[in-house]
């Protein structure tokens, strides 16, 4: 019955993670400065009349944490009140934002898979090589550049000097335009998002291959991909849960790179909600990114759980390096 | 101190260069006269390659590579003090964790398995965002959110130690426990720190440039890297020099802080 305790395990911490990060974006409203009523009002021209009606509708003067629950009850409804500059209903407005990011962060994963896992077996193939060294030093770049710079490096030489892709927006709707103006936005994530995969990969393939399957395989004469295929198998454990921080750090560094490029997503709408104080779009926003981005950990740690036994006693990683 | 030098690999030498420049940077910008810059708003843009402005000057007319060079400081007190921050942190709650066990050890772990899966760089932005007064607030959140990994360390450490003989002869003497801890476990676990202590910086570099980048924390038009790059953009064409100077300051000092890091972790394997 370990099992059934580690899934309990990993879903309460995803469950009290989430509540936790409720509580703090519930506050913001609150840690805002100035008269919570008049955040909600945004550009309206205040009167003591509009400010008593907010405070009657959000229930303002009722004590926090009776607040917070009502907050929580009618998110929980899908209720998270009403964007303050568009007056539409929060749940309702986000649906075109969340599809750009959602195709963003899975053409970028895509993207991260495929470099991520052939790089790490080829610098740990011929690792001491001078490919290793390259292949290394990509990774170190990788991991010390923030998304946005090579973002706005990769703008300048492809969009502006050689005029390859659009320079910004992400176009009419059509799949292959689509394609077109997310492909520079997918290939920064990408380089920001693979270098921690192409470490792990190298890393846990290195502990493959001097195994004596291996050595075993290649004195029978196996071809040289099957027994990579073999290696790599034993070595998905630390692969699969790093996944799972791979996408945790796609939903975080899609913010800036959706500013970046300027594409109406997600993350653009949050950098701009924050800076107008759009306090409910904020809130919506955050809990939606927030959400994301837990559940794709507790599912990836979840699914290394079964596909791989070795990784039970596996320390999870440490989530922070989405910039 | 000659021969650690000399055994350090060749990145590792110019990684050390660098960041020396930089610290000057930081710590004496009026060397560099980068403590005034005048502006110069009828000139505006000029690209670089201009008399007496290697790096051309951005839409204020400021000269670029100046502008770079006072950034320094903005962009790396706040990972400075996130970093050291976070040890604080660390071999406080870790240490209580380590030493006490029980429910106190319950309770710090499971603060610490929070903080670890909250999104860092998320919270750090909305925070920023909504509360204003950006800047300390961010390196507030980021110090809390960063500071779990060094608790982990620090109470693994203590417990790996505290049963061990010599601990225990310790207790006999009655000696402090504050003393056991800072004179006997706490140096075993200095070079682990030490290295945590680079990534955070580098870390902290990124995400508090992406912070300024996205407009929160520092003013426009204020002298730091991510808010260089944001406030130049919008003359890639007329001066690219004034934003992708900045954005490669940040890579590069990462890139050398990472490799400093990655050193002592060679180091400590040997």
């Amino acid at each position: 019955m370990a099992a059934a305790k580690f899934i309990a395990k990993r879903l309460a911490e995803f469950v009290v993670s989430i509540a936790v990060l409720s509580f703090v974006v519930f506050s913001l409203l609150f840690l805002s400065p100035g008269d919570p009523a008049r955040v909600l009002v945004g550009t309206k021209s205040v009167n003591p009349d509009l400010l008593a009606s907010i405070r009657a509708e959000y229930h303002l003067d009722d004590p926090f944490f009776s607040q917070y629950f009502r907050w929580l009850g009618n998110a929980l409804h899908g209720d998270f009140g009403q964007s303050i500059k568009t007056e539409v209903p929060v749940t309702e407005m986000i649906g075109p934002y969340l599809k750009i990011t959602v195709e963003l962060v899975l053409f970028s994963l895509i993207l991260a898979l495929i470099i991520g896992l052939l790089l790490g077996v080829i610098a740990a193939k011929r690792r001491g090589t001078k490919l290793d060294g390259a292949i290394n030093a990509f990774a170190l770049l990788g991991t010390s550049a923030p998304s946005f710079a090579v973002g706005l490096l990769l703008l300048y030489v492809f969009a502006y000097l050689l005029g390859w892709f659009p320079i910004y927006g992400s176009g009419d709707g059509g799949f292959l335009d689509t394609i077109n103006h997310l492909t520079l936005p997918a290939i920064s994530l990408t380089f920001v998002v693979c270098a921690m995969l192409i470490q792990i990969t190298r890393s846990s393939m290195l502990g493959q291959i001097d195994k004596d399957y291996a050595i075993f395989m290649q004195a029978r004469g196996v071809k040289p991909l099957r027994i990579t295929t073999a290696q790599l198998r034993n070595a998905s454990g630390p692969i699969l849960t790093s996944i799972g921080l791979l996408l945790a750090n796609l939903f975080g560094a899609t913010i800036l790179i959706e500013t970046t490029f300027a594409l109406p997503g997600l993350g653009n709408l949050l950098a701009s909600s924050v800076t107008m104080k759009d306090v409910p779009v904020v809130q919506f926003v955050t809990m939606v990114l927030a959400v994301m981005i837990c559940l794709s950990s507790a599912v990836v740690d979840i699914a290394v759980y079964f596909a791989d036994p070795q990784s039970r006693s596996f320390k999870r990683l440490k989530l922070g390096a989405e910039s | 101190m000659k021969k650690f030098f000399l055994e350090l690999s060749l990145g590792s030498k110019i990684s050390l260069f660098i960041l020396v420049v930089i610290a000057l940077w930081l710590i004496f910008p009026a060397l560099f006269g980068a403590n005034h810059i005048p502006q110069d708003i009828i000139t505006g843009v000029q690209p670089p390659g201009t008399a007496g402005h290697l790096l051309g000057t951005d839409s204020l007319g400021r000269d670029v590579l100046k502008l770079t060079i006072a950034g320094t400081r903005s962009a790396l007190i706040g990972p400075l003090v996130i970093a050291t921050g976070s040890i604080i942190l660390g071999l406080l709650l870790g240490s209580l964790a380590g030493w006490y066990g029980g429910k106190v050890d319950w309770i710090i772990s499971r603060y610490a398995d929070i903080t670890l899966s909250m999104p860092t760089l998320l919270l750090a932005i909305v925070a920023a965002g909504i509360i204003g007064g950006g800047y300390w607030v961010s390196v507030l959140v980021m110090t809390i959110l960063y500071s779990p990994f060094d608790i982990r360390l620090v109470r693994s450490a203590v417990i790996g130690e505290k049963h061990k003989p010599y601990i225990e002869a310790g207790l006999v003497l009655k000696l402090k426990t504050i003393r056991i801890l800072a004179r006997h476990i706490f140096p075993n676990i200095a070079i682990v720190v030490m290295v945590n202590f680079f990534l955070n910086i580098a870390y902290g570099l990124m995400s508090m440039s992406s912070l300024s980048f996205l407009g929160l924390g520092v003013s426009p038009g204020s002298a730091d890297w991510g808010r260089q790059l944001a406030d130049s953009r919008g003359i890639l064409w007329g001066n690219p020099a004034a934003a992708l100077s900045a954005g490669i300051a940040i890579i590069i000092t990462a890139v050398a802080i990472n490799t400093i890091g990655n050193n002592f972790v060679q180091k400590k394997s040997l």
